[in-house]
Parts: C-alpha cells; sequence; structure tokens
C-alpha cells in the first residue's frame, strides 16, 4: 500500500527544499565568516564572498586573554572529557546497584534521582558558588568537573539503570560459578555488556556539558580555564557587529561537535531518542 | 527502535510514581523480585559516592539556596531573615513579572510550535521517502549545536541590515523591515523563532521512534474501512504515539523554563528588559549585582514552576493514555 508514487517523490522534493530553507542560517554562517573586512560592509548579506579570506579565522585562533579561543577549546576537551569518565563509572556503579537491589531504600533512592533530573541547576548555583569560591575552586577546571558530574550524575544514573534491569543475571550467575569476583564481574562482564548505556549516557551528557554556558560562566568567567562558550561569549561581546569575525569564532566552536556529530549521526539520534526520557 | 519506544513508556509511569506514590495494580519494570535482601552482585556501598553527589549537589545545594530566598544576604558578610519580603518584592516589581511572562510565553511557545512542526516532519518523513535518514540528520542537526552559537546566527540574521530585512525590501516589503532585536515588541518573538527553530529537530526525532512502533497493518486497516487521511491521523497514529507527546512536550517545557542562552546571545535581556526571563534575572539579580537573597528567591520561583509543570505535564499525558 505505501508504494513509492509520483506523490511520494513530490513529498521528498518539498521536504528537502524544507530543509534547505530550515538550514539556511549556516550559508549565512559560512559566507559571511569568508568575508574580508572590508567586503563585509560593503557587499550584500545574501551574496557569498568574491574571494574567500581566511583571515578571520587566523585573528579568531590567535586572541589571547579573555577571548583565548584555543584555551577555550582545550579547556572545554578536558572538562568535557573528565565529566563523561567519571558519569559513566559512578553512574554505572550506582546505577547497577539501584537495579540490582530489591531492598526498599534502592527504590527511594531512585525516586530521589528522577526528581533530581528535572530540578533546575539556578536555584542550587548560588550556594555551590559560594562554596566553591570559599574552597577556591571557581575557576578550576576539576571543580567543575566535580559540579557537571553532580549535574548529570541523575540523568546518567537513570539511564543506566534503565538499561541493567534488561539485562538478566544470567552472565554474572556463570561468572560466579567461575570464580570471578564481583568487581571482577562488574568490570569485566557487566560493564562491557553496557557499551550502549555508555555510548548514550557519554553522548547526552557529553553533549550538555560541552554546550554548558550557564554554569560555566559563573563560575569560570574570567579565569584562564574559561570553556569554549564563555570565551566566544567575552570574545563576541567585545566586537561591534564584526559579523565575519564573529562568524569565525562560532564556526570554530562547531567544527568539533558537528564532526562528530556527522560521524556517529545514527549514535546521537538514537541517544536522544531512547535515552532521553527523564 | 520498538524497545527504545518502550522504555519511554516505562519513564512515564516511572515520573508518574513519584507523583502518585500509592497506587494499586501498578507493575514493577523491575523482574519479580528475588530473594529478599542482601544484593548477590555489586557491593551496596558502590553506591554510595554517586549518592552523595546528587544528594549534596542537588538536594543540599539546593536547599540551602530556598533557605537564602528568605534572606537578605549580599554574599558577603551578615545577613537577616525577611521572611516573604523577596518575594512580595517580585511580584511588585514590573521587570520580574515581565521576566515571569516571558518565561511562560517562551516555554509553551517554543513546546507547542516545536512539536507541532516536528510531528509534522515526522510524520512526512515516516513512511516511503528514500532520503528520510539524510534529511532526518539535517533536521537534527541544530540540536547538537550550542545554543549560544546558533543564536549569533540569528543575531544577524535579524539584523537591521541583516539577510531577513534585505529579503524583505526585495519583495517590496519596506514596511515590514525593522530592526528586529532592537525591537520592544519583536525581541521576544526573535528569540522564540530561535527557541523553535533549535528544538524542531529533537521533537521530530522523539515521534519518529514512537511513529517506528505503530503497526502498518492497523493504518491499513483504518484506510481499507474508508479513514480519511485526518481521520487515520487522529484516531489511530495519534493515540499510539501518547507516549511519545508525553516525553517530547515534558522535555521540551522543562528546558524551555530554563532559557538563557539564547536571550544572552541575542537581546542580553533588552531592549528594555522586553526579554528578560526568570533565568537571566536570577543569573543578573545574583551574579552582577551580588544580591544573592533576591536572586535566590527568583531562582525557587523558578524551581517551583518547573516542578509543578513537570507534574502537572505528567499527570494529564499520563491520565490521558491510560482511557485506552
Amino acid at each position: 500500500m505505501f508504494r513509492y508514487t509520483k506523490l511520494t517523490g513530490l513529498r521528498e522534493f518539498l521536504f528537502w527544499v524544507a530543509a534547505l530553507v530550515f538550514l539556511l542560517p549556516f550559508y549565512f554562517l559560512v559566507t559571511t565568516a569568508l568575508k574580508s573586512d572590508r567586503e563585509v560592509i560593503t557587499s550584500s548579506t545574501l551574496a557569498p564572498p568574491t574571494a574567500p579570506d581566511f583571515g578571520n579565522f587566523v585573528k579568531v585562533l590567535t586572541a589571547t586573554g579573555n577571548s583565548n579561543v584555543v584555551m577555550g577549546l582545550i579547556n572545554s576537551i578536558i572538562i568535557t572529557a573528565g565529566s563523561i569518565v567519571l558519569l559513566v563509572l559512578l553512574g554505572s556503579l550506582t546505577g547497577y546497584v539501584i537495579a540490582r537491589s530489591t531492598r526498599r531504600w534502592s527504590r527511594v533512592v531512585y525516586y530521589l534521582f528522577l526528581v533530581a533530573i528535572v530540578l533546575p541547576t539556578q536555584l542550587g548555583t548560588v550556594p555551590l558558588y559560594i562554596g566553591a569560591r570559599a574552597l577556591g575552586l571557581t575557576g578550576s577546571a576539576w571543580g567543575m568537573i566535580v559540579l557537571y558530574t553532580g549535574m548529570l550524575l541523575p540523568l546518567s544514573i537513570f539511564l543506566y539503570a534503565g538499561f541493567f534491569r534488561g539485562l538478566g543475571t544470567e552472565y554474572e550467575e556463570a561468572a560466579t560459578i567461575d570464580g570471578a569476583s564481583r568487581t571482577q564481574i562488574f568490570f569485566r562482564i557487566v560493564l562491557p555488556l553496557m557499551s550502549p548505556a555508555t555510548g548514550t549516557v557519554a553522548i547526552l551528557a557529553g553533549l550538555i556539558v560541552w554546550n554548558d554556558f550557564f554554569t560555566s560562566l559563573i563560575f569560570l568567567g574570567g579565569s584562564a580555564n574559561q570553556t569554549l562558550p564563555v570565551a566566544m561569549y567575552y570574545y563576541i561581546g567585545s566586537l561591534v557587529s564584526a559579523w565575519n569575525q564573529i562568524f569565525a569564532i562560532v564556526i570554530v566552536s562547531m567544527i568539533p561537535i558537528l564532526a562528530f556529530y556527522l560521524f556517529a549521526q545514527k549514535r546521537f539520534i538514537q541517544g536522544f531518542a531512547g535515552g532521553l526520557k527523564g | 527502535m520498538s524497545t527504545t519506544f518502550r522504555a519511554g513508556e516505562v519513564a512515564a509511569t516511572e515520573t508518574e510514581r513519584v507523583v502518585l506514590p500509592r497506587r494499586a495494580g501498578r507493575r514493577h519494570p523491575v523482574p519479580a523480585p528475588r530473594r529478599k535482601g542482601l544484593l548477590k552482585f555489586g557491593y551496596w556501598w558502590w553506591a554510595l559516592p554517586g549518592i552523595l553527589f546528587v544528594v549534596g549537589i542537588h538536594y543540599v545545594a539546593t536547599s540551602i539556596g530556598g533557605f537564602f530566598s528568605f534572606t537578605n544576604w549580599t554574599g558577603i558578610g551578615a545577613f537577616e531573615l525577611v521572611g516573604l519580603d523577596n518575594f512580595v518584592r517580585i511580584f511588585q516589581d514590573p521587570t520580574k513579572l515581565g521576566a515571569l511572562w516571558n518565561t511562560l510565553f517562551l516555554a509553551f511557545g517554543s513546546v507547542i510550535l516545536s512539536n507541532i512542526l516536528g510531528l509534522g516532519v515526522a510524520l512526512g518523513l515516516n513512511r516511503g521517502l528514500k532520503s528520510r535518514y539524510i534529511l532526518r540528520t539535517l533536521f537534527f542537526m541544530p540540536v547538537v549545536l550550542s545554543p549560544l552559537a546558533t543564536s549569533y546566527i540569528w543575531k544577524f540574521i535579524f539584523d537591521f541590515n541583516g539577510p531577513l530585512n534585505l529579503i524583505l525590501r526585495g519583495l517590496g516589503l519596506d514596511t515590514v523591515a525593522r530592526a528586529w532585536i532592537a525591537d520592544p515588541t519583536w525581541a521576544i518573538w526573535t528569540i522564540l523563532v530561535v527557541l523553535v527553530w533549535q528544538n524542531i529537530g529533537f521533537a521530530m526525532v522523539i515521534y519518529m521512534a514512537g511513529l517506528a512502533a505503530v503497526p502498518v497493518e492497523i493504518e491499513e486497516a483504518a484506510a481499507i474501512d474508508g479513514a480519511s487521511l485526518w481521520q487515520r491521523f487522529w484516531h489511530v497514529t495519534l493515540p499510539s504515539i501518547r507516549p511519545a507527546v508525553a516525553i517530547a512536550t515534558t522535555l521540551g517545557l522543562v528546558n524551555g523554563l530554563r532559557v538563557f542562552d539564547q536571550i544572552m546571545a541575542l537581546t542580553g535581556g533588552g531592549p528594555a528588559a522586553a526579554t528578560e526571563t526568570l533565568a537571566t534575572q536570577v543569573y543578573k539579580q545574583s551574579f552582577a549585582l551580588g544580591n544573592f537573597g533576591y536572586g535566590a528567591a527568583l531562582a525557587l520561583l523558578l524551581t517551583l514552576i518547573i516542578l509543578a509543570f513537570a507534574v502537572v505535564q505528567q499527570r494529564v499525558t499520563a491520565g490521558r493514555s491510560k482511557e485506552d
């Protein structure tokens, strides 16, 4: 019944037109970033550059101080990677115990995590900021990793617990009979079986940490450990409508995540469709 | 795909159970309890670091923040309890009331529009299109990008000399062209456009997962029985994807109520506070002006609104799916 007819072909064509209109902002992004300082003022905003000029990218990548984009990139990578490692480790351990325990407290704790997913960060940010300031953790990459881990741990635990519940105990039983210790069973058998869950956690949490602006603006703003969005915000704040430079920095900030997305788009989309449900 | 869909259903009832703790006849998603008591695998203390982290960073910090909202603390030195003064001040300040209204407008506006459009795209791509996976990848792309970065692109598009006005003038609509972001009436709509643009892909992906679980046979049977396209959608497809609707709208609402990045990039809250939201006000009061107590009161208001809507949303959508 659902054969490919002329009507389907028309639908396909219309969706391509819609997709191109939808992605039109990226056309402006790329064309403007490649215009020289003179051309960006004189030429129409709709027109492509006459001669692509990569000077903006050089300027962006050599900026220093509060607008140091390269440092921001490095800091973002360190903080995102560190948070993902801790989120996978703590999330899987906690999720495992919660999924396997039949005790009442595990159920209570589970609901505690569930509510924490929806709880907005704003209210806790003020005391956390004061606490971090007292401990000298503001402006430090370690402090950020700890903070992000705590913030996103409920999501990670929730996802792991869901996956662990779908996993029968046969593997663990068999390994016990073979004389493996509980730690061995978890790290060598159970966790490797959970690679789809680990992938989902890494993608969802990694994306949230990588793109986060609010928390890093408060805790890292003005420090040497600024993440990419904060560096971008300060840099752009110092430029007055120099759109070619602004868009060069926007492109630089997008390339890592976009490359990653196009490389693993199926996992990204499945992660969102199956994972985000809290 | 069908397994991911089921996982979503479980989540909906789970969340609901937080809201309605005691209800007979609810099925546990856990396999039948084995021997009561001790863990057979792993050790209970493995969960300890995770629990401490979450309790500390979410619950303790949020509780302390809640306490500060009843004080006049400035972040340094002594403070006193001021009762409900902060909240009275919020509801007497037109800027804060405007921020509250903007928050609700943006959250509901973006959820409604991006869900309708996302569902439309999902339905269109669902059956038959050869290139649907490429199209899906393209429509989803904005979701993975930083809201701050994409907002700058839109700031350029809405600029007085930007592409939008250029196109409008080219079409002879000179009177329509304006400085969108500097216009107190239109600035909020530009933010809504950016939010919807970035959230369509997210709604689409949730709905595509939901639609993949709807059996073709039922739709075919309905078509043979003479149901029109609209009837088929309304009576067959939509009821089957209710869990997806619940997930997409709840998450969209919770995120929409927190809107911050887009505003900081596009308008910074201006012109004349026309686009302030609760999140931008929390930031400005607490961290720019140092009014920790007042900022905490705004944050508490935001938290209560988010929790209330999350609960209501779950009850409404879960309640409806139970009628079937």
